[in-house]
């Protein structure tokens, strides 16, 4: 015989009764149901109320479940009638004018209110939430009487709210903290992008406000921001945020937190008490749209139908903002990470924006702007973590790869099998093929490691991981990768692990990381020895034999077995004397070649390793460090000293920045330039660090390369004085020392960890200092290794062969 | 076969070379972080890369062109090239630290 139990559920909101209405199919009849609400109304839309303020519904358009509803289903309700106390001990629930209900289960679900700034002036006549129907009543009378609204919160209700108050005909203003709108669901120019669509509606907007008080004698009459300045409103509605309504629970002795603190299957601490929706806490989460909502009722209807089910995990939430004419989705991840990538399309003429986040080949999040049609697809994407390799770029375009001329497949397909795709190596299409089909590789290190293929400048990677998935297919793999075979451990982690255990030497660091190989290997040898370096300016010792060749010689290796010579020139800035010294030195060590190369340097090539340190002494120079991953050349033009286009002094400002950070150890090489006006012509924006000069300025641009893959620079940011170009150059200089992986140029880095994460980090007068500070640190012990070795007979040995044994005796 | 007094431990550094000239042989001499000494023909297989400039990772010389890896006793090139460079016998005096390279 089924019996009938009663369950009391405490509010009269969407995702309350939503769990309801699931129950009820679930297991009809198995529960003698009440439902206590505060409002006068029965269960409506929410989501709807910007839409009738808008004007687009009517009040009751909005109403979800009508009385009716809740009579055919024989549940009682009680309007108007918030509850007080749950008393667990007698079982029942007590409402504010006295009704008591008895409860086998109980439910909490009291939503959520406008959270109300603690200001003063907050509780004068005419300041508002945007909440409930009686709010959209406020707001609708008041367009009535007066004109000029403020709604406090550039979020995706505040400006609901503005819209709808617009659409009331009144002269609305919006008051935001951030520097950009809806900065919980997107990025910058997404943001920067709205603004400019709500400003062309007539919204107008104030950033960067803080408001300290509303001003008014009975009824607001404006607002003052903390910079001292103002507003005149008679309307104010605060929309910066929900507080969980926890009242019930916390008198009823639940675990309460910011919410009412759930567990996957939404029960309290108390046996037999649970709670679903805005109210609660889960996982330290608080929800405040509805779809979440609505999968934490799924489960609790499953529960107390008595169905086996997986518990709620949390979710990935999407908005999109009803603002009519303006088209925007966010879902998931919307800002760059260290570990994730974005694809970006910004289209400021057509309107459109549209970023992809990208971590491990699944994608992370999406921001939409101007163009949502596909926001449904790309948040299912997000929900399945399915992977999407090769689909990136059909999944921004929103145009499928067959149409995009060629597609993937087609294209690897019709690549010869003799056609050479790491040419650094010289490996082919078909001997990547026979290490996928034949030897059985899954992975871009399993091709490497057999093939070699991306071992070496790395280029080719798109393409290994191409074929590997148009021969492997699903059978494709991510391998985790180490910073080299000898371990699997990332750089973070190897970093970590240095300076949690302060590890002091690359001995040390392979011992108690556990190396495959004792010593190591020609990747992570150097990479150890920088980041060491890097780590401990002052106590570590540089490990020479742990040096990549170049840089133990202090010249670079030519295929020959010959070095090259390239003296130090600042800023590309010579003198007719050391001109005739340098024709000197390379008649008398019989130089081969003399070339300027492409950082204008003058190059001395095919000198034998025997004659590098005399060639030095008698050069007398300092040396170039053409060779090494450290800082090679600041470029310049001739700048205002001579050229008539000039606006700033760029031959001093290269020679001051060569001067600052030569002999810099860097993860890898790094190229400078400055041109004295935005002609150009030092080619600043390719460089790692490029300056340019503008009228009273200069414009700071990074992450250019124009190696394997050129990259144009980002404009980091434009300042006004040479000082200030020494301390970004710093602090940037430094940061990237302190990030980037071993061998990663600022290029690739800046691709990896985004632009933004670069910006934010040294947005802060305070951040740069430290960096400068410590780059100084290490600047100031550097010395010049041309010098060290003529001077020192140990270090000089290594250049002249042992023994030279004309005749052996048989 | 000859027997040659090429130098003295103290010459080489630890996972460093020097290098010997016998008529038009170039042979590099390495000493390992093991106490051992190594010689082979200073000649990569793979583009004739100066193995005596290359890195010394255990018994192993990375060569400073390609990185190629030849295992410095047996003078095999490592997976996935392939390859073998010329090796001599060494001997290492132990009172007196000299370095004798058989040709």
């Amino acid at each position: 015989m089924k019996t009938t139990k009663k369950l009391v559920m405490i509010g009269n909101g969407m995702a309350g009764v939503r769990a309801i209405e699931h129950l009820i199919k679930l297991a009809p009849d198995s529960y003698e149901i009440t439902i206590f609400g505060a409002e006068p109304h029965p269960n409506y839309n929410r989501i709807m109320l910007s839409t009738v303020l808008a004007g687009g519904s009517s009040m009751d358009e909005i109403i979800i479940n009508d009385l009716q509803w809740y009579e055919d289903n024989r549940i009682r309700l009680y309007t108007g009638e918030p509850v007080v106390k749950i008393d667990s001990a007698n079982r029942k629930v007590i409402s504010r004018s006295g009704i008591e209900a008895e409860y086998d289960k109980v439910i909490i679900a009291t939503g959520s209110k406008a959270f109300i700034l603690p200001i003063p002036g907050a509780d004068k006549e005419g300041v508002i939430g945007f909440r409930d129907i009686a709010d959209c009543e406020t707001m609708m009378d008041a367009s009535k009487t007066y004109r000029k609204a403020a709604v406090i919160g550039g979020g995706l209700l505040g400006l609901e709210a503005a819209r709808g108050l617009l659409n009331l005909g009144m002269d609305v203003t919006v008051i935001h903290i951030n520097g950009h709108l809806m900065d919980r669901q997107l990025d910058e120019p997404s943001g920067r992008m709205l603004q400019r669509e709500l400003e062309a509606q007539g919204m107008k907007f104030l950033l960067k406000k803080q408001t300290l008080e509303i001003t008014g004698k009975k009824r607001a009459q404006g607002l003052k921001f903390a910079d001292g300045t103002s507003l005149e409103a008679d309307l104010v509605v605060m929309a910066v945020g929900i507080r969980p309504n926890v009242e019930v629970a916390g008198a009823s002795g639940i675990d309460v937190n910011r919410g009412i603190v759930v567990s996957d299957w939404m029960e309290t601490n108390v046996p037999d008490v649970y709670a679903v929706g805005e109210c609660v806490e889960h996982r330290g989460i608080g929800y405040g749209l509805v779809a979440p909502l609505y999968e934490q009722g799924a489960v609790l209807a499953k529960r107390l139908a008595g169905i086996e089910t997986d518990g709620y995990t949390g979710s990935v939430t999407s908005t999109k903002l009803k603002v009519s004419g303006v088209d925007v989705f966010s879902a998931g991840e919307f800002k760059d990470s260290p570990d994730s990538r974005s694809l970006k399309i910004q289209d400021e003429v057509g309107g459109v924006y549209k970023k992809l986040v990208i971590r491990d080949n699944k994608l992370a999040g999406a921001v939409l702007f101007g163009d949502t049609a596909d926001g449904a697809s790309l948040f299912s994407l997000i929900k399945s973590g399915e992977s999407i390799a090769g689909r990136e770029k059909e999944l921004l375009l929103g145009i499928p790869s067959e149409l995009m001329g060629q597609s993937k497949g087609a294209k690897f397909e019709s690549m010869p099998d003799d056609e050479i795709v790491c040419g650094c190596n010289g490996v082919s299409k078909a001997a990547i093929g026979e290490a996928i089909t034949a030897k059985g590789c899954t992975s871009v290190a399993d091709i490497k490691a057999c093939t070699k293929a991306s071992a070496s400048c790395g280029g080719c990677k798109p393409l290994v991981e191409g074929l590997l998935h148009f021969y492997a297919g699903d059978a494709a793999t991510e391998s985790k990768e180490g910073i080299c075979g000898c371990t699997s451990l990332s750089r973070e982690e190897v970093i970590d692990e240095i300076k949690r255990m302060r590890l002091m030497t690359v001995k040390e660091v392979m011992n108690v990381l556990e190396w495959r190989e004792s010593e190591g290997c020609s990747k992570c040898r150097p990479a150890l020895n920088y980041y060491l370096g890097m780590l401990w300016p002052e106590e570590y010792v540089d490990e020479k034999e742990s040096r990549i060749t170049n840089e133990r010689y202090h010249a670079n290796i030519q295929k020959d077995g010959t070095y090259s010579v390239v003296p130090r020139i600042y800023g590309g800035v010579t003198s007719p004397a050391d001109l005739k010294k340098i024709a000197t030195v390379a008649e008398k060590y019989n130089v081969p070649l003399v070339k300027f190369t492409g950082g204008q340097r003058i190059d001395l090539l095919g000198v034998k390793k025997e004659d590098l340190p005399g060639m030095w002494e008698d050069l007398d120079m300092p040396s170039g460090h053409a060779y090494g991953k450290t800082l090679r050349t600041v470029k310049t033009c001739v700048g205002n000293t001579f050229c008539r286009f000039g606006t700033q002094d760029a031959m001093g400002m290269g020679i001051k920045l060569e001067k600052a950070f030569e002999r810099l150890n860097t993860p890898a090489k790094v190229k400078l330039a400055v041109s004295g006006c935005p002609r150009n012509c030092a080619e600043a924006t390719i460089k790692d660090f490029g300056v340019v000069a503008i009228d009273g300025g200069w414009e700071l641009h990074v992450g250019g390369n124009g190696g394997i893959h050129v990259r144009a620079t980002d404009l980091l940011c434009t300042v006004k004085t040479d000082d200030e170009v020494i301390e970004w150059a710093s602090a940037y200089l430094q940061y990237y020392r302190e990030n980037a992986r071993w061998n990663e140029r600022t290029s690739n880095w800046i691709e990896r960890v985004g632009l933004d994460s670069v910006k934010e980090a040294l947005a802060k007068k305070e951040d740069r200092e430290a960096l400068v500070e410590r780059i100084e640190k290490t600047l100031s012990l550097t010395t010049d290794p041309w010098k060290e070795i003529i001077e020192n007979r140990e270090l000089r040995k290594n250049f002249e062969p042992l023994a030279d044994v004309q005749t052996v005796k048989q | 076969m000859a027997k040659l007094l090429v130098g003295h431990l103290s010459d080489i550094d630890i996972k460093g070379s020097r290098t010997i000239r016998v008529q038009d042989t170039e042979i590099a001499v390495f000493r390992l972080s093991d106490g051992s000494v190594r010689a082979v023909e200073n000649r990569c297989p793979h583009k004739n890369g100066r193995l005596s400039e290359g890195m010394v990772c255990g018994d192993a010389i990375h060569c400073p062109l390609h990185d190629w890896k030849i295992d410095l006793k047996s003078g095999r090139v490592h997976e996935p090239d392939d390859g073998c460079v010329t090796t001599y016998v060494t001997e290492v005096e132990p009172e007196s630290g000299s370095i004798y390279v058989t040709i």
